[in-house]
Parts: C-alpha cells; sequence; structure tokens
C-alpha cells in the first residue's frame, strides 16, 4: 500500500508547507464562528451595490475638506516616516535598532492612533504620529535591504581617503536611488488608506464620513465617500509627479487643520499615571499585581490571541486561494483584451479598499461573526498578490502547442509563479495578522475587541499590556515567516 | 533630501499656527454618540446656537466617534461641558476632580432601559426576564453606554445569575441605540437593550417597525444622562461663568430643541445622584 509520504507531492517542501497550512486553516475553520445572522444580507448587499451606482456627493458639506486631510495626514505622515525610516535604516546593524523598529511597526495605525488620542485629543498631531511611527519601522526595514542590496564595488574603487558620508552619497546610493523612490512612492499609496482609515476612530479623514453614512444605512452617501476614495488612488500616477511632491509635501502641514489645543499636561499624566498598571500606582501596596495580570492574561489576552490567530490562519489560506483564483484575470495567457480589463478593475477595487473598511462592510451586511472578516482580508490582501503574481505571468513564454485552459492553468502557469506566489503570502502573513488584531475594534472578539473594550473603560494600563501582547504576537509571526521563507528558499520585494 | 528638511521645517511653522490658534478662548463641548450622527450634529448643533447666545462666548460643539473618546476630550480640557450617559459621567467626574454634574432631563432620574425581541421569536412581553431568552442571540449599545449596557448587564446578571455570554448564544456591541434598534428589527440579532427615550421616539416618528421588533421587558428606573462641566471653567472664562452655564442649560425651553434629545425640560442635577450608578459599575468591574 502506498502511503501519505510516498505521494510525488509530499516530497517537495514547498507542498508540504502549503498543504500543512491548508490543513491547519480547515482546522481553525472547525472551531470558529462562521455564519451569516442577518436576515436579508442580499437584500443589504443590493442596497449597498445600489448606493454605489447612485453615489450623493453633496450630502456632507465636509467631505471635500476629508479629502484635503486625508490627503495632508497621508503626505505628512509618509514624509516624517520615511526620514526617520531612512535615518534608522543607516544604523540597522544595530540590534536595538531592528528590535525597535519592529517593535513599532508591529502596532496597528489605529492602535498608535488610539494611544495618541488620549493626550493629544483631536489634534493633527494624533493622525500624522499614527502614520509617521509605524511607517519609520517599516521603511527602515525596507530601505536597509535595499541598501544592502547595493552592489560594493563602487565603494570599493574610492580613494581610502573618501569620507563616510561621501562615499554613502556618491557610490551606495544612486545605484538604488531608482528603489528607494519606487518604495517610498508606493508607501505613499499605503498612508492614503492609512489615512482615510484613521476617520473610523475619529479623526477628520474620510473614514470618518464613511462609517457615519454606512452606521445610519445612507448607502448613497457611503457610496460617494468610496468612489472619491477610489478615483483617488487610481488617479496617483496622474497627480503624484516626482516634480510635484516638493510642493505637496510642503504644502500639506498647512492642510491638516487646527483640531484642539494640546494640553501638555495630558501627556505627562498619561505616561506618568494612566498606563501605569492600577496595583502599583501610588497609594495602591502593589501586592495585587500579579493577580491583575494574570486575570488580564487569562481574561483578555488569551481568548484574544486565540481568536486573532484563527482568524488569521484562516484569512492567510482564503487569501491564497483568492489570489491563485484571480490572477489569471489579468494574466496575458487567458482570455482577451477586454477581460483583462475588467480583471484589472476587480483587483485595483479588491487591493485599494483597506481590509477594515471592507470588514466594516461586509459586518454591516451580514451580520457579526468571523466570516465578514476572511473575506474582508482575503479580498484585499488576494487582490494585492493576484496582481503581483499575475503580472509576472504574463512574462513567461509559453511554447506555441501549450495547452490552454484549465491545463495551461494547473500544469503550466501555477507550477511556475508558485514559489513567489508563496513568497508573497508568507510576507503579508505578519501584515494579515496586523490588521486581524485591528479588525477586533469592529466587534470581533480578536485582540483589537480587548483593546477597545479596555479603552472605553477608561483602563489604559490594561490597553498597554493587551497591545504590548499584539506587537510581541505580531513580531512572533514576522520571525516565524522569515523561517518559512528562508527554509524553502523564497525571496519577494516588500508589499503593504 | 533636501525637500523632506525643507517639509519638516514648515511643519514646524505649521505647528506653531495651530497653537495660535488655539489661544482664542472658544467653550467647546461634546455629547456620547448614543444615537445616529445625523440627528446629534442637528442637536447640538442647536444647542450650540443657543448657548452662543446665552452665553455671549464662541461656542463649538465637536461631534465625536467613543463614548471613551467624549470621556478623553473633556478629561483632557479639550472639551469644558459635556452630555454624559450615567456611567460616562461618572468616569469623567472621577477623572476631573472638581467637576459637576449640573443638569439633567426631567426624566433623567427614572431612566429604563428596554429588552426588545425580533417578533420571529415569539417572545411576549414579560414581568421577570424568562429562561426562554437563553440561547439567543443579544446585542447591547455602546461598551460605554449606560442604557444600552451597563443597567441591562446588571440586570441581566441578576436574572440570570450569570455573565450575559454565557446566557446568550452570540453577545454583540451595536455602538449605540439607533443601530440597536435596527439590528434587532433586521433580525442579526434576535434580542437587544435599548434606550426606552431612544425607543420611544423612534416609535412615535414612525422609524420603527413594530411589526418586526417589539419590547418585551422593562429594567426598574435608575438615573442617566446629564450635562457636565469642569471645574476650573470660572478661572477660564471668567466668575460666575459656571453659573451662567447652569441657568442656561436650566431654562433651555424651546420645544423644537426640548424635542431634539428628547426631554420635557431641564432640571437641577449633582453627583450624588449617580452614586448608584457608580456601585453599580463597580460591582461589575467597569470602574477601577
Amino acid at each position: 500500500m502506498r502511503g501519505w509520504a510516498s505521494l510525488p507531492l509530499s516530497r517537495s517542501r514547498t507542498a508540504r508547507t502549503s498543504i500543512f497550512f491548508v490543513v491547519l486553516a480547515l482546522v481553525c475553520l472547525a472551531f470558529s464562528d462562521i455564519a451569516v445572522t442577518t436576515a436579508n444580507p442580499w437584500q443589504d448587499l443590493m442596497r449597498f451595490f445600489w448606493g454605489i451606482v447612485t453615489p450623493d456627493f453633496f450630502s456632507s458639506a465636509g467631505l471635500a475638506t476629508a479629502v484635503l486631510r486625508t490627503l495632508a495626514f497621508a503626505f505628512v505622515g509618509v514624509t516624517i516616516g520615511s526620514i526617520a525610516g531612512f535615518l534608522l535604516a543607516l544604523v540597522y546593524r544595530f540590534r536595538i535598532v531592528r528590535t525597535f523598529s519592529a517593535f513599532i511597526r508591529a502596532i496597528h495605525e489605529i492602535f498608535w492612533a488610539l494611544i495618541f488620542l488620549q493626550f493629544f485629543g483631536f489634534h493633527p498631531l494624533t493622525g500624522v504620529l499614527a502614520i509617521a511611527i509605524p511607517y519609520s519601522g517599516i521603511f527602515a526595514k525596507v530601505y536597509s535591504e535595499i541598501l544592502d542590496e547595493v552592489d560594493p564595488e563602487p565603494r570599493n574603487l574610492l580613494h581610502s581617503r573618501v569620507g563616510a558620508l561621501s562615499a554613502f552619497a556618491y557610490a551606495r546610493i544612486p545605484d538604488c536611488w531608482e528603489q528607494l523612490r519606487t518604495y517610498t512612492s508606493y508607501r505613499l499609496e499605503c498612508g492614503f488608506r492609512s489615512s482615510a482609515i484613521l476617520g473610523f476612530v475619529g479623526l477628520p479623514t474620510l473614514g470618518f464620513y464613511l462609517e457615519s453614512a454606512f452606521s445610519q444605512g445612507h448607502y448613497s452617501e457611503a457610496g460617494a465617500v468610496l468612489l472619491l476614495f477610489y478615483a483617488l488612488i487610481a488617479t496617483i500616477p496622474l497627480w503624484v509627479r516626482p516634480r510635484m511632491l516638493p510642493f505637496y509635501v510642503l504644502a500639506a502641514p498647512f492642510f491638516l487643520g487646527d483640531g484642539m489645543p494640546i494640553v501638555w499636561g495630558n501627556v505627562k499624566r498619561f505616561f506618568t499615571e494612566d498606563i501605569v498598571p492600577a496595583p502599583l500606582r501610588e497609594g495602591a501596596t502593589g501586592e495585587s499585581f500579579w493577580p491583575w495580570l494574570s486575570e488580564l492574561l487569562v481574561d483578555q489576552a488569551l481568548p484574544g490571541i486565540w481568536n486573532t490567530l484563527l482568524l488569521t490562519q484562516m484569512a492567510l489560506v482564503a487569501t491564497g486561494v483568492l489570489a491563485l483564483l484571480a490572477f489569471p484575470l489579468i494574466s496575458r495567457h487567458f482570455g482577451n483584451r477586454l477581460s483583462r480589463t475588467g480583471g484589472h478593475v476587480l483587483l485595483v477595487v479588491a487591493r485599494s479598499t483597506p481590509e477594515y473598511i471592507l470588514a466594516y462592510i461586509l459586518l454591516q451586511l451580514w451580520g457579526p461573526s468571523m466570516l465578514p472578516a476572511v473575506v474582508a482580508l482575503a479580498l484585499h490582501n488576494g487582490g494585492i498578490i493576484g496582481h503581483l503574481i499575475g503580472r509576472q505571468s504574463s512574462f513567461i513564454t509559453l511554447r506555441p502547442d501549450a495547452p490552454r485552459g484549465i491545463t495551461r492553468y494547473g500544469y503550466e502557469l501555477v507550477p511556475r509563479v508558485y514559489p513567489s506566489f508563496l513568497a508573497f503570502l508568507f510576507y503579508r502573513w505578519e501584515i494579515i495578522m496586523r490588521e486581524t488584531a485591528i479588525l477586533g475594534i469592529l466587534g470581533i472578539y480578536t485582540l483589537g475587541f480587548y483593546v477597545d473594550s479596555a479603552i472605553q473603560n477608561i483602563q489604559f494600563d490594561k490597553a498597554m499590556i493587551l497591545i504590548l501582547v499584539t506587537a510581541l504576537l505580531n513580531i512572533g509571526i514576522d520571525i516565524l515567516s522569515r523561517r518559512i521563507r528562508k527554509r524553502l528558499a523564497l525571496q519577494t520585494m516588500p508589499t503593504c | 533630501m533636501l525637500k523632506k528638511f525643507i517639509g519638516l521645517a514648515t511643519l514646524a511653522a505649521a505647528m506653531q499656527s495651530y497653537a495660535l490658534s488655539a489661544a482664542a478662548d472658544t467653550f467647546v463641548f461634546t455629547a456620547i454618540p448614543d444615537q445616529d450622527e445625523t440627528q446629534l450634529v442637528e442637536r447640538f448643533g442647536a444647542v450650540e446656537a443657543y448657548l452662543e447666545e446665552q452665553l455671549d462666548v464662541d461656542v463649538r460643539y465637536v461631534p465625536v466617534k467613543s463614548y471613551a473618546a467624549a470621556v478623553s476630550a473633556f478629561r483632557n480640557n479639550q472639551v469644558q461641558l459635556a452630555w454624559f450617559g450615567g456611567l460616562s459621567g461618572v468616569q469623567a467626574r472621577r477623572l476631573v476632580p472638581g467637576s459637576e454634574a449640573i443638569a439633567q432631563g426631567a426624566e433623567d432620574p427614572e431612566f429604563q432601559s428596554y429588552v426588545i425581541a425580533n417578533t420571529s421569536t415569539g417572545l411576549e412581553p414579560m414581568d421577570e426576564l424568562s429562561d426562554d431568552l437563553r440561547d439567543m442571540t443579544f446585542t447591547f449599545g455602546s461598551k460605554g453606554s449606560t442604557s444600552g449596557r451597563l443597567m441591562p448587564e446588571f440586570y441581566l446578571r441578576e436574572a440570570y445569575g450569570e455573565a450575559p455570554d454565557e446566557v446568550f448564544s452570540r453577545v454583540g456591541f451595536s455602538g449605540n441605540h439607533t443601530r440597536t434598534v435596527r439590528l434587532v428589527e433586521a433580525g442579526t440579532y434576535q434580542l437587544g437593550a435599548v434606550n426606552f427615550k431612544v425607543w420611544e421616539s423612534g416609535v412615535e416618528d414612525g422609524s420603527i417597525d413594530t411589526d418586526k421588533v417589539q419590547v418585551i421587558w422593562e429594567t426598574p428606573y435608575y438615573p442617566d444622562y446629564q450635562w457636565t462641566i469642569r471645574g476650573d471653567v470660572n478661572e477660564r472664562f471668567g466668575e460666575g461663568f459656571k453659573e451662567k452655564v447652569t441657568q442656561a442649560l436650566l431654562n433651555m425651553d424651546d420645544p423644537d430643541l426640548l424635542e431634539r434629545f428628547p426631554r420635557s425640560g431641564f432640571i437641577p442635577a449633582s453627583n450624588e445622584d449617580y452614586t448608584p450608578i457608580e456601585e453599580t459599575a463597580e460591582s461589575l468591574g467597569l470602574l477601577n
């Protein structure tokens, strides 16, 4: 009898890893809460699509301002993030810098915003820092990777008396300038998305209006906000030109708005009182610290971690499946020009809608369970990976007599793109987990749910510990994903 | 690189301009987002105009996205006055020594929550919470709500001797009362807990379909909403300012304005009025 192990498939590491993750996701599925709980999900979905077809751009006078604020927060946040990230990248060889960068990027923009809201309140600084801080961590990592890739030869040819700074500026930067530029502009697009969703926690960006319109069932208003957002993202190549960039960066700080004044005493209070665990504050004896901590970890952190992991694993595999199904839509080996254009539009919409917004919409339409979250994560991330490998597959040249249709897909293309597909998927593993945690704010019982509950109860000490747990979990997944990619010899470029 | 440095310099300049614009003394207030935002913006926009006329200072209403954001803004002195629920008011006054509850709606000392059910459950109005509710799905309003979470949870625990997530098969937080009604009406949740004022005004103006959702249980009375003001407003806006705000709120008699709350009028309030809420919140671990 032929056992499992002797199947040719299972002899490949890649195949074994894939099967392992699929099985793991199925096990997670058995433990998770997947349901459509609304009575008329399709009716609501149709009303939503009808709202998109009949957008109402004039319902809210603030919409134009919201567009401006969304852009301003993104420009300022990404600019500061890229400068700080670049400086960090220069000293990235130090473990402490790497750890610090990994830590700040492990905390989601929305968590950062929730933290700053507690002491800066509705001041523009809250939005700017919420983007700038995690982005510097990401920039630090990617910039340092780009700098490491630079050919050392030009540097070696320089005279030994050439200073470090000149050598850096003339022998290293020119070689990777194009990559730095491409990545930074790509990150700017991510910045627009981050900026938009900050509105969900009360900052004056597009998400603010989207949340209001949606929660009240005003689908035409919600449709208008979404369409504006797509228009903004889709036209980036037209209005974000290298020559215009300095102008935008200079102008952006003036369009952040006033917000409300910062009271600096609040900052001090937050760090010296609010986030100090209650049993350790002045007047407390400190004896109850361990019971306090273990109760927090057992009652909130553990269920939060469990649900976060369940959702992450299911979303990861769903993302993979969707990406593999979606990439032929834009691959030149399938369909015709018209069908590929349609495919491009679909994938652009999927990847430019932040997971948070997708999950929010689907939760409203289908009711609370993990299902809307899995679908949202899979749509967004599957859209990104599908786009990347679809584009890659178009560069593959097939034999003139190559099979067509499903055979072409299964035997010619998938095997060729599979390694880079897996590389992208594992790269996004950590990103999916970051989002999974944050979706808790929408009512799914992942870590974000408990963080939000602690904040709603004005217990920032608990919130900070839970955010810390989230960050550590995320760093853990990051390390694991890097190990797996190394083991399978997968290489990839960064995506956001 | 250069452009980035210029950018940073501009940022610093821009930051300074915020500091200047903030110097003008505007009396800012907020409210917990317990209902649909459109209703809140209309209501508090009208209050803003009314107070500006009465107080002779610039008044601004700032909408927020969560109960905690309202409390934090009050605590951080970014707003000086707030329309809080029972629990958020207690949280805020604990965090800001010297702050006071100054006015409440005439109905607020005897406030109630209703447990509502989708008619497909077949549940009928009951005097005591029955075991028929077990294993159904249930939604509260906001996590920080008094009438949408704190009091209903207290009475549920009292009736069943268990936490809500053990009694019901699924427990959610809709975010606000309007949404709670909508979700139970649509059957997304079978049961929900809602502020009785929001329920009654929705039934009155026809926005609630009572063929699909009905009240099955009413909580006992408890104190709820109130206007709370910071203790340091006199130092900032002049002697007697607190008294002036209190009088303005108590004298609010424009029927249109009152209808928007909806309250029949405003009466004096004190911090002690909310002791029962404080004790309940402590017993549920919602206050440190």
